[in-house]
């Protein structure tokens, strides 16, 4: 370790310990890791403690403490990677690395690790090798991978599918990724301009006029909460402070989401422009992209694009030609955290800190990122609302449900013809869109993740709206060869077990006992009272702070809501107790050698 | 009065100062409702859940939210009562608690809530952990097997300019609280027996002596935890 170079990084964001994120991550792409002797380095200059810097670095499954290989394979283990055969590409990884997941082989070549949803659920099972997307993967590659690593050719070596479409293929991202865009509407429109709004239409109106259009148009936030986006500006607006922040929040961690990646690859420009809108209405000087540590191959893209923009004057001093509007835009990067996703919990992260959820009041609109009015929109709710700008809030207000204007990307996986991305309007049944995406014998879907619900064919004519099923986007299928306890709601729940901060008495313990439980129910060791037990011990879930806690139990709710038959079936009749184990099984090994008929 | 506002708790219309957290207030009207991480002045953590209460119907941690006009707050009820319960519960099977054994017994508020709540075996498996004693620290004993994750030692020990000695380290189910190696070892003596009285647990002991109260003059030997709260109201009403 070099500690000139550290010290170069940590100058390089101010000595400023709110900036911690930025310097961990620059410091691991240095040395592979975050070495120990960095820890008091990184507390001496920002004038903190080793303590309140390791309270960071651990948060983070993406931050290392050791080096994790020359090569750093991070595999998807959500359920729809599972599903798509990820189990025999992790043993193929494992047979050719000569290495276990959670170890780095001999050589320190290899590194393999498990990872949460990666964005990717349209073209799974996938990984990401030093910050590269591998889709698809099939044993076959996986193998190939490694022989390929072993060889010494380069990380962009690796892949042999040739770039994905669309801006996948350009020379500042050149990945294999696919964006299987099925369905275009308003916000996925190609024809779309960059800066017109900002040109043509926000130098003849007030903030207080952008709002009000905003409001007309009823636009919810997009993210999954449905907030009223235009409430929350003017929340913000009139609130006081030296400062103010627009945020745009492309965290996008819930399992079978990956629109936000799709709109980053192809209309980030439609993005920065919805947070210069925003940041024009609410009265920001500076808006920030949080975006997630998966999502680290669009890095040099996203910053050319904002570069571009500011050669263009769609950022910077008196944008658009409007005097005194400044306005600016940084990416900040996430280090691997799902929590980080709840608003809060990002702003937290963003000032540097460990991604724990805030007591709420205060809201971030009055209290937000570093004590100052804050607004935190997901990608999608920006970008809709600049096509609110363009069309008006008439056009928009025509689209979609009574609660639910507009229109809605999902997020398309798991078991049917076309997974991908799908703009529609609001209101189209499950039913619908399964017809849409070509999918047959469908035992389930799981609606807006595993936060959401999970619904059986007797609920299939349900509607997709805030006042009826509410998606952040994903949308997974299972058909009847899935066993849901076990391939979705176990894997759900180990999902939310890895994802708690552990700030909550209850979120902390209640989703690893559910786990249990489940574990032993698929262990063939349930009885009845397990399934009262799973209904009971759900509820304390209620009282956690954030909304990942208050969910997180969902996956047992919903399924035993919907699919009591299937655990049913799974316990032990007749007993109200389990004894643990068979003794006539136990002893038959023994009975078996030395003769003797067991007597019990 | 200029500086309170109305509202009502448990049916009953009365008087909050603006500003001030409904536990609080409600503790003022001699309403105890039971905390574990909170600690009076300290910027309130909310981590710990048991304190919730209805406000409005929604439930609402009452260290973290401030008194508001026209607040309906429910303190007590058949479903309150066991979410608090299951918090206990929790708390119990989540570490190793053996109070006979334990420097803290008596003064423990764990141990006194589980008495006030009447907490008779857990409804969760105990998870026996396989938690470490740290005697790294030259002042403290840290026992992982005890601490309940309340923050207070993070909340409230600083060095004089600010810096934190204890901190949180990991995530979820592998959290667990850590002593700054520089700072912790320059601790004062103060600090430290601050870092004991502040933990409400076990889990932070001041070295080099122990139990100097003896077991039955201790702090909720005789006295429920809250009772002194509750007392006061007694007191009104009777008079």
């Amino acid at each position: 370790m070099d500690n000139a170079n550290i010290t170069g990084i940590i100058e390089k964001y101010n000595n400023d310990r709110t900036r911690l994120i930025d310097m961990l991550i620059d410091i691991q792409v240095l040395e592979g890791y975050i070495p120990d002797e960095t820890i008091p380095v990184i507390a001496r200059h920002t004038d903190t403690s080793e303590a309140y810097v390791e309270q960071t670095v651990s948060f983070y499954h993406f931050f290392h403490r050791n080096p994790p290989g020359k090569y750093a394979i991070f595999l998807n283990n959500s359920v729809v990677a599972q599903m798509m055969g990820r189990e025999k590409v992790a043993r193929a990884f494992e047979e050719e690395a000569g290495c276990r997941f959670g170890e780095v082989s001999e050589d320190r070549l290899i590194g393999l690790f498990p990872t949460a949803c990666i964005g990717m659920s349209d073209q799974e099972p996938a990984a990401l090798i030093n910050s590269r997307v591998f889709t698809r993967l099939t044993p076959f590659r996986a193998r190939e991978i490694i022989r390929y690593i072993k060889a010494g050719k380069s990380l962009e070596e690796l892949s042999t599918s040739g770039y994905g479409g669309g801006m996948n293929a350009s020379k500042l991202i050149r990945s294999e990724v696919r964006n299987n865009v099925h369905r275009r509407g308003p916000i996925l429109d190609e024809n779309y301009k960059a800066g017109d709004i900002l040109r043509k239409r926000i130098p003849h109106m007030s903030p207080e006029e952008v709002i009000w259009e905003i409001k007309l148009s009823q636009i919810r936030g997009r993210g999954g909460a449905g907030f009223p986006t235009g409430m929350k500006w003017e929340f913000c607006r009139s609130a006081k402070g030296e400062k103010k922040y627009i945020f745009c929040n492309a965290d996008e961690g819930e399992p079978g989401t990956f629109k936000d990646r799709v709109i980053l690859t192809e209309l980030p420009e439609l993005m920065f422009e919805g947070m210069v809108l925003a940041g024009y209405a609410i009265g920001a000087v500076e808006g920030i992209l949080y975006i997630r540590f998966e999502y680290k191959y669009l890095h040099k893209y996203l910053e050319h694009v904002l570069a571009e923009m500011r050669k263009k004057n769609l950022l910077g001093k008196d944008i658009a030609g409007i005097q005194g509007f400044d306005f600016d835009i940084r990416i900040q990067y996430g280090a691997g955290a799902y929590v980080c996703g709840e608003e809060s919990a990002l702003l937290e992260s963003a000032e540097g800190k460990r991604g724990e959820p805030r007591s709420r009041p205060p809201f971030p609109v009055e209290k937000g990122y570093l004590g100052m009015p804050t607004v935190v929109n997901n990608v999608e709710t920006l970008c809709t609302a600049v096509k609110i700008m363009k069309f008006g809030s008439e056009w928009y207000r025509s689209l979609g449900t009574k609660e639910s204007r507009g229109t809605k990307v999902l997020s398309i996986s798991g078991d049917c013809r076309y997974p991908g991305i799908y703009e529609m309007e609001w209101g189209y049944s499950v039913n619908d869109i399964l017809d849409m995406v070509g999918a047959d014998d469908v035992q389930a879907v799981q609606v807006g993740g595993p936060s959401g619900n999970l619904i059986g064919p007797e609920e299939f004519d349900r509607e997709i709206a805030y006042e009826d099923l509410a998606t952040g986007g994903s949308f997974m299928i299972f058909n009847h060869s899935r066993d849901l306890i076990r391939d979705v709601v176990l894997n759900f729940m180990n999902f939310f077990v890895e994802e708690s901060c552990g700030s909550c008495v209850p979120c902390r313990n209640v989703p690893y006992l559910l786990k249990q439980k489940l574990e032993k129910i698929l262990g063939g060791h349930g009885v009845w009272k397990d399934i009262d037990d799973l209904e009971q011990w759900t509820k304390i879930m209620s009282i956690n702070r954030c909304g990942l806690g208050q969910t997180a139990a969902n996956p047992v709710i919903t399924s035993l809501k919907h699919f009591r038959a299937l655990y049913e079936e799974k316990v032990q009749r007749g007993k109200s107790f389990d004894e643990g184990f068979d003794l006539e099984k136990a002893v038959a090994e023994s009975c078996k050698v030395v003769g003797r008929i067991p007597a019990v | 009065m200029k500086n309170t506002i109305e509202l009502t708790i448990n049916g009953e219309k009365t008087e909050a100062m603006q500003g001030e957290y409904i536990v609080d207030a409600a503790r003022r009207q001699g309403i105890y409702i039971p905390t574990l991480c909170n600690l009076p002045g300290i910027k309130p953590a909310g981590s710990c859940r048991i304190c919730t209460v209805f406000v409005n119907d929604r439930l609402m941690t009452s260290c973290t939210t401030p008194v508001g006009r026209g607040m309906e707050i429910v303190t007590e009820s058949k479903e309150l009562d066991d979410f608090r319960n299951s918090v206990v519960e929790l708390l119990l099977v989540e570490g190793n608690h053996l109070c006979p054994s334990c420097e803290k017994g008596g003064n423990c508020e764990l141990q006194a809530m589980g008495y006030r709540l009447k907490v008779m075996a857990p409804r969760f498996p105990y998870q026996f952990p396989d938690r470490e004693i740290d005697a790294n620290n030259p002042k403290l004993i840290k026992d992982h097997n005890r601490c309940i994750l309340c923050k207070r030692c993070i909340r409230t020990i600083f060095d004089e300019e600010g810096h934190h000695i204890f901190a949180f380290r990991y995530r979820g189910h592998d959290l667990q609280i850590i002593i700054d190696p520089t700072y912790g070892k320059n601790m004062t003596d103060e600090q430290a027996q601050k870092a004991m009285d502040n933990c409400p647990v076990g889990a932070l002991l001041y070295r080099g002596i122990g139990f100097s109260t003896p077991i039955g003059k201790r702090k909720y030997d005789k006295k429920p935890i809250g009772s002194e709260i509750e007392n006061k109201r007694r007191k009104e009403v009777l008079s």
